[in-house]
Order: C-alpha cells, then sequence, then structure tokens
C-alpha cells in the first residue's frame, strides 16, 4: 500500500481522503476557508423544497460551487425509496452530477439508515446510471445487500449522525473492511474529533466524511486543517503498517541481560 | 361559449389557481424561478427540465420545486 498513491474514488482520482460536509457554518467566508484549509475535493450539500420569493442561502451555495471541489449531493430527510430516487434524479439535474449520497433514514432518534429501502433505492438509481454512495450502518449483510444492488462505494455510520461519539463498533467496522476489501469504506458520521478519524483510517477504511465536528468547532478552519492531519496520520500509519498489541511487555532496548553482576 | 375551466394545484405545501392547460414550464415562470435553478417534481414524480414544456398540470396536482442548499 503506498500512502502517496493518488485515492481513486469511483475512478476519479483524489489527494485528499477528506470529504467534507457544508452545513452549518457560522458564515460563507467560514466555510470558503475550511473547505480550503481541509483540503478535501469533495463536498456534500443537499436539496431543499423552495418557494419563489423566499429567502435566499446568503451566499453558501456559490461559494461550494466556486471552491472547485466535486459536488456529493445528498437525499437527506427522505424516508422512502421513492422519495430518495427522485431526489436524486433532481440533483443530477441540478448539479450535473451523478454522483449521489444516498440517505434513507429509518428511525427519528437515531436517523439510523433503514436497510430495505435503502438497498431498493440503490438498486434503482445504479439502473438509472448514478454512482451511488449509500449512508448505511455497519451491519456486513445490509453491507453485501448493497454491494449486490451495484454499489461499489459504501458509508458506514460511526455512530449516529452529529453525535460526535466516535467509532461505537470497531469490530463491525473491522469485520467491514476484512469481508469488503474491494469495496471503497468511507466512515460517514459521527466523527467527533479528529483521533476518531485517525482511528478510523489506521482500520483501514479509504476516507472519512464529517461536517459537524468542524461546522460546529470554535475555530472551524483550525478544525479542518486538524482532521486534515489526522487523516493523513491515520492513513500513513495503516500503509506504514501498525504494530500489533501484545498483552505483556516487549523490551525494545536491546541490552545482554541486566547492566551489573552484583 | 363557456368561461375558460381552471385547475387548482399545490405548490410546496401553498396552493394555487391555474388556468386550465397551464403547463410546469409556465408555472415557474410566473413563480419568478429562473428554470435552470430549480428541479420540480409533480404528485413525486421527477419531472426533467427538458419535458416541462410539455408536461400540463392537472387539477389537485402536486409541485414541489428544489434548489441545492448547505448539506453534509
Amino acid at each position: 500500500m503506498n500512502p502517496t498513491q493518488d485515492f481513486m474514488l469511483a475512478d476519479v482520482p483524489l489527494q485528499s481522503r477528506f470529504l467534507l460536509g457544508t452545513a452549518g457554518y457560522p458564515s460563507p467566508q467560514v466555510l470558503r476557508e475550511a473547505i480550503e484549509a481541509s483540503g478535501a475535493q469533495v463536498v456534500t450539500l443537499g436539496l431543499r423544497r423552495q418557494l419563489a420569493g423566499s429567502g435566499g442561502d446568503n451566499g453558501f451555495v456559490d461559494i461550494i460551487k466556486a471552491s472547485g471541489a466535486r459536488l456529493l449531493p445528498n437525499t437527506a430527510g427522505c424516508r422512502t425509496a421513492r422519495e430518495a430516487v427522485t431526489l436524486a434524479h433532481m440533483a443530477r439535474e441540478l448539479l450535473d452530477t451523478h454522483w449521489i449520497k444516498l440517505e434513507v433514514v429509518g428511525d427519528e432518534h437515531t436517523l439510523q439508515p433503514d436497510p430495505w429501502e435503502l438497498t431498493d433505492a440503490a438498486a434503482q438509481l445504479v439502473k438509472d446510471g448514478f454512482e451511488v454512495f449509500p449512508y448505511c450502518t455497519d451491519d456486513l449483510v445490509s453491507a453485501q445487500r448493497l454491494i449486490d444492488a451495484g454499489c461499489r462505494i459504501l458509508m458506514p455510520w460511526g455512530a449516529p449522525i452529529g453525535s460526535g461519539q466516535g467509532l461505537l463498533n470497531p469490530w463491525a467496522l473491522r469485520t467491514l473492511r476484512a469481508r469488503l476489501p474491494g469495496i471503497t469504506l468511507i466512515i460517514d458520521a459521527g466523527i467527533g474529533v479528529p483521533s476518531h478519524a485517525t482511528q478510523a483510517m489506521e482500520l483501514g477504511f479509504d476516507a472519512v466524511l464529517l461536517n459537524s465536528a468542524v461546522a460546529q468547532a470554535a475555530d472551524p478552519v483550525g478544525m479542518a486543517r486538524a482532521f486534515r492531519l489526522a487523516i493523513e496520520a491515520g492513513r500513513l500509519g495503516s500503509a506504514s503498517g501498525l504494530l500489533a498489541a501484545q498483552d505483556m511487555a516487549v523490551a525494545s532496548t536491546p541490552v545482554a541481560g541486566r547492566p551489573f553482576d552484583l | 361559449m363557456s368561461e375558460p375551466s381552471e385547475a387548482s394545484v399545490n405548490v410546496n405545501g401553498e396552493t394555487r389557481t391555474l388556468r386550465d392547460e397551464t403547463t410546469l414550464a409556465e408555472l415557474l415562470v410566473s413563480l419568478g424561478h429562473e428554470p435552470e435553478s430549480v428541479a420540480v417534481a409533480v404528485n413525486g414524480d421527477f419531472v426533467p427540465r427538458a419535458i416541462r414544456g410539455k408536461h400540463v398540470l392537472r387539477n389537485g396536482d402536486r409541485i414541489s420545486c428544489f434548489k441545492p442548499i448547505v448539506g453534509g
């Protein structure tokens, strides 16, 4: 594994493994600076119903489009496959991209994805020519069904969206990585602090997507840079061969027994 | 000669009365939307931009217009 090699995301070579969300920033200027500091080459955005004459967005979307990053629109708010498929088609027309972050939520409190609706929507969208990035849980069999539907990228949660709890089930995430070696795996949701992102990369994940931990920081620009470094560190560590943990001490200094025979 | 009939439709939650045979493209113009600034669904089904001019709205239709926003 060469850590300096481009990251291939849906056949697109990228240098950054950091995908950044664009919601909740204090101003368009801070968002612009945070995208720049993050080094992210993919940013997410959403769609919302509009009324003529309703207020604008204060320039946030213009900033996102001007960033030069690839756009990854989402289907946030959808509860059924039908809603998500419709919204995905709208996003493709509006933003001229066939990439879609597929979100179909099944529970209001945890915002946990609905695996059945998600898989149905993914299958339809793959047939319709989309590159589907499904936001899913860490359940292996659900992940395999998404792959059966034609997904080659999966975005399992670390923890519920916006909770900042980090990687709640490292065993399940390690299992996904081990069982799905050819699939691009991106941790999406639940990341709270930079070390969570490092841990995800050390588990062998291909990239990390996050939003709230940067947007809600006291200094979003500084936090964007912190996550950039954390993701790079985790990737470099993973690529360089991590030391296996052991229960007992293993002396590192090559001494010959005790220093004195007293 | 009979009076032209009308259609009552719902646009993003608001009721509007349209003259009969109004197309989706005509509705969007009347709402002040630039054609490329919104994506539209009628009764939950996406209507591509290219066919809005041929899509005649009917009484009871529910029209949803979407624009990009920030998102995670």
